[in-house]
């Protein structure tokens, strides 16, 4: 396999934690969760930040995550108890975030971590080879995230909080106290953000206080990507259609760099993509009728034959 | 049961929208009694049920069910009582949500909702047995998502949510006014026949006239956020569509505007 295929593979699963972070805010709880950006930056921030201070990468990981939880808490609480609307809680979060990202990388807008270990070269050392080290941690994470995920949002909690995205009246008539239910969902998506961004951070072996920027739009482009070419049929097929949706984007990523599209056009091309996928359901709509007018022409010319 | 006292609320106080809905209500209801409600547009009769459910804190007034004074609770600490239906058939199920998902939310109504399993094997028989009740084929589509039921199919599911478990009350708000004639027909055939199963307590605004006096044991008129007509026992079971209409010029000094009401008086 060629480098830019591994590599696309490790990215689509690494970053493919934060998709199915933004899936929970933006698709379950039905919330545009600006705080993403900001929250990926946070995980990257605190992992990067204990392993240069030599703490074990596995503890930088887990407080990336318990951070990334609290933001989004912090989020739910702006949204549900003093009631700013969705978007400007998260927009609020996001730019509060970017002050505590820095001082959390002391004053630095970027931090090394080369030759320091991380999690691969621990896994590394468990015995997979080395090359595929990230690829196989990825994968391992990724499928133990949407598991989880999957078992969770089939719970009695679970029920209630993809119920609160889809009908917040009919749930809070069922006893459900929906600002909690926000809260939770949003604390869990920035939660597995932030888990990403740590598991990226250690990939690239540095974190930069802008890595986050326009991350929504990449999870948002992901998760869509994924609806629209592997279908939303069931949660299990939802959940392995987001995932695989985070690895074409890195596939048509790859290939357009390969193509010679400058990295500096990368956040056009991704806000692009998501426009078109967007767009897709009322493009094909239109297409199909125009096809059926066609169609119904041709029978009425069949008939007088 | 259910008694309320002196309840008041006005939208948008202090502002050009400002809008008196309910101007003192008190209404007491005895265990199984079924009331019905009536009264033009505007009148209160949502405000009042919205009010007893929870969805918004009243300026003034006092609600108990039982002993329970409730009108401090929010919304979702009052589930465990109320059971309700609304008008759209399209609030009150999760269209995302499978039916059987559905039926889960409502079997947990008031209740702590935990981390096991949504859906257990023991509850689907429960579920089947319930919806075979219904008439309508939904037993056999368990796992069929809400949002591709008709109106009428989802407003049937939603009567089973809101008495799956038994309130303690029962409120419905013009549940059969956004469905065609024929299913609103069969919808209410369920009303009444979940209502008996159970023997609830129920509170049922209805728009048309001939069904406020057949359903139930009572009916009470509202105008203007005021209760203005108490009909119960003989004196009900004697009155007829002119006499109500003629009885609400009488109360209310006017006479009934909302052409829904008309057209359905004059049937």
């Amino acid at each position: 396999m060629t480098a830019i295929g591994l590599g696309v593979i490790e990215q689509g699963f690494l970053w493919g934690i934060m998709v199915l972070g933004v899936y929970i805010t933006f698709r379950v709880l039905n919330f545009p969760d600006l705080t993403v950006d900001g929250s990926f930056t946070l995980g990257a921030a605190v992992a990067a930040r204990l392993i240069f201070d030599g703490h074990d990468p596995w503890l930088g990981t887990l407080l990336a995550l318990v951070c990334g939880l609290a933001a989004g808490l912090l989020t739910g609480l702006l949204n549900t108890k003093l009631r700013i609307a969705p978007l400007l809680s998260g927009i609020l979060m996001m730019i509060a975030l970017y002050s505590v990202n820095l001082r959390i990388m002391g004053n630095k807008s970027m931090l090394s971590l080369l030759r320091l270990d991380t999690l691969y070269t621990d896994f590394a050392a468990m015995g997979v080879p080395g090359e595929w080290a990230v690829a196989t941690f990825g994968l391992l994470a990724v499928l133990l995230t949407s598991a989880l995920i999957y078992f969770f949002l089939q719970t009695e909690v679970g029920l209630a909080l993809r119920a609160t995205g889809d009908n917040e009246q009919m749930i809070r008539s069922l006893g459900v106290n929906t600002d909690t239910s926000k809260i939770m969902g949003l604390a869990l998506g920035n939660g597995l953000v932030a888990l990403s961004g740590a598991l990226v951070a250690q990939y690239q072996s540095f974190s930069d206080v802008g890595m986050g920027i326009g991350m929504i739009v990449v999870g948002l482009a992901s998760v869509i990507v994924g609806e629209v070419i592997f279908g939303n049929g069931s949660l299990r097929r939802t959940l392995l259609a987001v995932v695989a949706g985070s690895l074409v984007y890195r596939a048509v990523i790859a290939l357009v760099m390969q193509m010679g599209l400058p990295t500096t056009d990368l956040k056009l091309f991704t806000a692009l993509l998501v426009v078109v996928a967007m767009s897709s359901p009322l493009i094909k709509e239109k297409l199909v009728s125009r096809q059926k007018q066609r169609g119904g022409n041709q029978d009425a010319v069949a008939r007088w034959n | 049961m259910l008694s309320l006292v002196g309840i008041k609320k006005t939208f948008n106080p202090g502002s050009v929208n400002e809008r008196l809905a309910l101007s003192g209500v008190s209404l007491k209801m005895q265990a199984g009694e079924v009331v019905t409600v009536i009264g033009g547009n505007g009148a209160g009769k949502s405000t009042l049920l919205n009010s007893i459910a929870g969805v918004y804190p009243l300026d003034e007034g006092r609600i108990w069910i039982d002993q329970q004074e409730i009108q401090q609770m929010p919304e979702h600490d009052r589930a465990p009582f109320i059971g309700r239906v609304f008008q759209d058939p399209l609030r009150g199920t999760a269209a995302s949500m499978t039916i059987e998902e559905n039926l889960a939310l409502a079997l947990k109504r008031g209740l702590r909702r935990k981390l096991c399993w949504g859906i257990k094997a023991k509850d689907r028989d429960f579920y089947r047995e319930q919806l075979s009740k219904l008439g309508l084929g939904l037993e056999n589509r368990l796992t069929t998502r809400v949002g591709l039921l008709s109106g009428g199919q989802r407003q049937a599911l939603t009567l089973l949510m809101a008495t799956l478990v038994p309130p303690k009350i029962l409120l419905l708000d013009e549940h059969t006014a956004a469905l065609d004639p024929n299913t609103a027909q069969k919808v209410l055939e369920l009303t009444e026949k979940l209502v008996a199963q159970h023997n609830l307590t129920t509170l049922m605004v209805t728009h048309n006239m001939a069904d406020a006096l057949r359903l139930g044991n009572r009916t009470i008129m509202m105008h203007e956020g005021r209760i203005i007509l108490d009909l119960q026992g003989e004196k009900r079971q004697t009155t007829s569509i002119p006499d109500l209409l003629e009885m609400f010029k009488k109360a209310s000094g006017q006479s009934m505007v909302n052409d829904r009401m008309l057209m359905v008086a004059g049937e």
